[in-house]
């Protein structure tokens, strides 16, 4: 895992659109190191001894908080997690005061997941402890950003010039934001597809291109990147029922005879078998979404140890 | 008596802009007099004091943010010698007991005037209209559910055919809630890089055009408050051509100097409603100011206590102070940049909002009603906590140096603010 002694040249990571190319090839390097420990019969290392890390997390997740606090296990650093509803504040204690409360604590690291864009952006400027964006509503994910960029490169040996195709609900994606973002970057070429409702009007401003209907939009793809579609959504109006959307939008191994051949299917989890992806997409040959799950870990290493080693 | 020595006269509504003496004399402007009092305004502007249409003063209701006292002190630092203060308080200015208790605070803090603006509905809440004679009995000069559009369309043609019989401008909040909800800031391309909830622009233009309907309709006046769009500037100069009913806008201070690509650094002092636009929308704004679209500029001063903005974006509530920082980054952005002459940056601040409202404020003239404000365009200052007058601090110019410096500010006769100090007019010096 040694990198040369190479580190992040930041306090926090808030968001892809912040850093820059050499900084995401950077992390992707570190975490190939970091999957080599993952391989070994004892997949730990002391490097993080004595270092804390606080997983503050304001809205439900399983997946994320359990990579993070697998990664931070892994590196050896102490955790404390803080699970709160966003409603805490309407209880009486503000984002700033929990956050300060763990910092009193002497805590090196947060790690916050909030419903609220720029949530870690405000509470980074006001801790000294270094601030990760596990998630901030409907803004950036960089972690999984990340994570899928290294699938990517793993799957297909570089990421410029792939031409990726994410379908699902745009507008109230995160990782789709910070998917389109990190990809961009890369010199990948990316196209969206969805119901026209969940699809911002100024969507094209992110160097995107937009296509509606799905069997046009898959045809030269080497990617298709399924979001997951929260059915409360539905409720709110924006598509009118499940089925229609299961009619033009659940990927199916009948849609993918459309596609190039070798295609390959991700997905950020937790997925909705029957709804935006067919079981037997979600598990067949075109699959990497659980090679997704294991790199999550590695990135998520990667990142906590670039950070750490600045402030060390 | 008072005499301000040297300055520069500068009034665009009489086309005054020369050096010379002016007297103050019980109150009134005069070219000639006796001097008890000798202010020397070399190198100072003396332009009518400002008049805001629209603040919110927060008294009664939320006293720990602003009170009519504190608001008057900020208005003065910043030039304005009459406010006319929003009824959104708590309870809300409804019922004329209200209307005297916000006049009677303004005359006792003695700074600035205060004129009550009364509510459209009872309790604000768009069912039914207010008693605008009782209204109007108690001082106010308008009515206005601001904060909240009147959502009904029959009631506010009801308000609209009801203010006739007073001639009182009925001031709309446009905004189409059901547009808007869960909107955080413009919805266009901010918006969709943050991942915000959006404030589409038609949720403004559709009440514009829609009020605008009703106006020519009944024939009564709307006064569009806060535009912020280029749609709701289309659909004015539109509705004008019918010449039936009465129709008039204002935009803010702050929706002609700052756009939504502010908003990035997730900054609680760049979220107010309406929301920052885009910068097409802003120079068209500009323009209609230039062109005479556009009758008043305002703050919109909305005081917020430092815990409610201290907050994540989506969760602070809407509203920058603007009272002290109106002029000087009018000046300092749109004048010193060329967008905007400084005689119509002055007359949209004085004489058009004071005819605009029938007071008789906002001029220079021999025997008119002497409320001035001498600005040292060339000073300097910056906007931090500790400069700011107003209770509340939650200004989108903080840490910035703006030019154009307040320097007296005379209201009715009386100096009320001076490089600093303030002296309420009931206990100021004699004239």
């Amino acid at each position: 895992m040694d990198n040369g002694g190479r580190s992040l040249n930041r306090k926090d990571l808030l968001g892809i659109e912040e850093l820059s190319r050499e900084e995401i090839e950077l992390i992707l390097e570190q975490a190939e190191g970091m999957k080599e420990i993952l391989e070994r019969p004892v997949r730990k290392v002391p490097a993080l001894q004595g270092f804390t890390i606080a997983n503050l997390f304001f809205e439900p997740s399983t997946r994320t908080l359990n990579s993070f606090l697998l990664a931070e296990r892994r590196l050896s650093a102490d955790t404390v997690n803080v699970s709160a509803s966003s409603s805490s504040v309407l209880k009486g204690e503000t984002l700033l005061d929990t956050a300060k409360n763990i910092e009193a604590m002497k805590v090196d690291m947060v790690v916050l997941r909030h419903s609220c864009p720029g949530a870690p952006h405000f509470l980074a400027k006001r801790i000294d402890a270094s601030v990760i964006n596990a998630g901030d509503g409907s803004h950036e994910h960089p972690t999984q950003a990340l994570l899928d960029l290294l699938t990517i490169k793993e799957k297909f040996g570089k990421i410029d010039g792939l031409k990726v195709l994410i379908v699902g609900d745009i507008m109230h994606s995160r990782v789709a934001r910070s998917d389109i973002l990190g990809l961009r970057k890369m010199g990948a070429w990316v196209r969206v597809c969805g119901p026209p409702t969940l699809i911002p009007l100024w969507i094209d401003e992110l160097g995107v291109e937009v296509e509606y209907n799905l069997d046009r939009a898959m045809r030269d793809v080497d990617i298709i990147y399924v979001l997951r579609i929260q059915k409360e959504r539905q409720k709110k109006g924006l598509f009118p029922s499940i089925r229609e959307y299961v009619k033009y939008f659940c990927i199916t191994p009948e849609r993918l005879r459309q596609a190039k051949e070798g295609v390959v299917i991700m997905h950020p989890g937790p997925m909705n078998r029957g709804v935006e992806i067919s079981p037997e997409v979600a598990d067949g040959p075109w699959s990497v979404i659980l090679d997704q799950v294991t790199n999550g870990v590695a990135i998520r290493m990667a990142i906590i140890y670039l950070l750490a080693r600045r402030r060390r | 008596m008072i005499k301000i020595k040297g300055g520069r006269l500068f009034d665009p509504k009489n086309g005054i802009d020369e050096e010379g003496d002016i007297y103050i004399v019980d109150g009134k402007v005069r070219k000639e007099g006796a001097a008890e009092i000798e202010i020397d305004a070399a190198g100072l502007y003396v332009f009518p004091g400002f008049v805001d249409l629209h603040a919110h003063l927060r008294e009664p209701g939320r006293e720990d943010e602003e009170t009519i006292e504190t608001g008057s002190r900020a208005a003065v630092k910043g030039g304005f010698t009459s406010v006319c203060a929003m009824p959104n308080t708590e309870p809300p200015v409804d019922n004329q007991g209200v209307a005297r208790f916000v006049k009677e605070k303004g005359e006792k803090a003695g700074y600035a005037r205060i004129f009550p603006i009364g509510t459209i509905t009872k309790g604000r809440k768009g069912e039914e209209i207010s008693e605008f004679g009782d209204l109007i009995e108690g001082g106010c000069v308008g009515v206005s559910d601001d904060g909240d559009c009147v959502r009904k369309s029959d009631i506010i043609r009801r308000a609209l055919e009801y203010a006739k019989m007073f001639n009182i401008p009925v001031i709309e909040h446009p905004e189409d809630t059901y547009l808007s909800e869960g909107g955080q800031i413009n919805e266009g391309r901010i918006s969709t890089i943050l991942g915000m909830g959006g404030i589409p622009s038609i949720s403004e233009s559709i009440i514009v055009a829609r009020d605008i309907e009703i106006a020519n309709f009944v024939g009564g006046w709307i006064h569009l408050t806060h535009i912020s769009v280029k749609d709701s500037l289309e659909k004015i100069i539109e509705g004008r051509k019918k010449q039936r009913g009465k129709i008039t806008c204002d935009v803010t201070a702050h929706h002609l100097v700052l756009t939504e690509d502010k908003v990035k650094e997730f900054n609680s002092n760049f979220k107010m409603k309406p929301p920052l636009r885009s910068e097409e929308d802003r120079r068209a704004l500009v323009w209609g100011l230039r062109n005479g679209v556009i009758d008043a500029i305002i703050t919109d001063h909305a005081p917020h206590a430092f815990f409610e903005k201290e907050l994540e974006f989506d969760l602070a509530p809407f509203g920058v102070v603007g009272l002290e920082t109106a002029f000087s980054s009018l000046y300092t952005y749109l004048v010193e940049k060329g967008e905007l002459e400084l005689a119509t940056l002055v007359m949209y601040l004085s004489s058009s909002p004071a005819l605009l409202f029938s007071l008789p404020y906002g001029e220079i003239r021999d025997g008119g009603i002497a409320d001035l404000v001498l600005v040292d365009l060339k000073g300097e200052w910056e906007v931090r906590e500790d400069t700011l007058a107003s209770k509340s601090k939650n200004s989108p110019y903080l840490g910035e140096k703006l030019r154009g410096v307040v320097v007296c500010t005379i209201v009715d006769g009386r100096i009320v603010y001076r490089e600093g100090e303030w002296r309420r007019r009931n206990e100021g010096i004699s004239s």
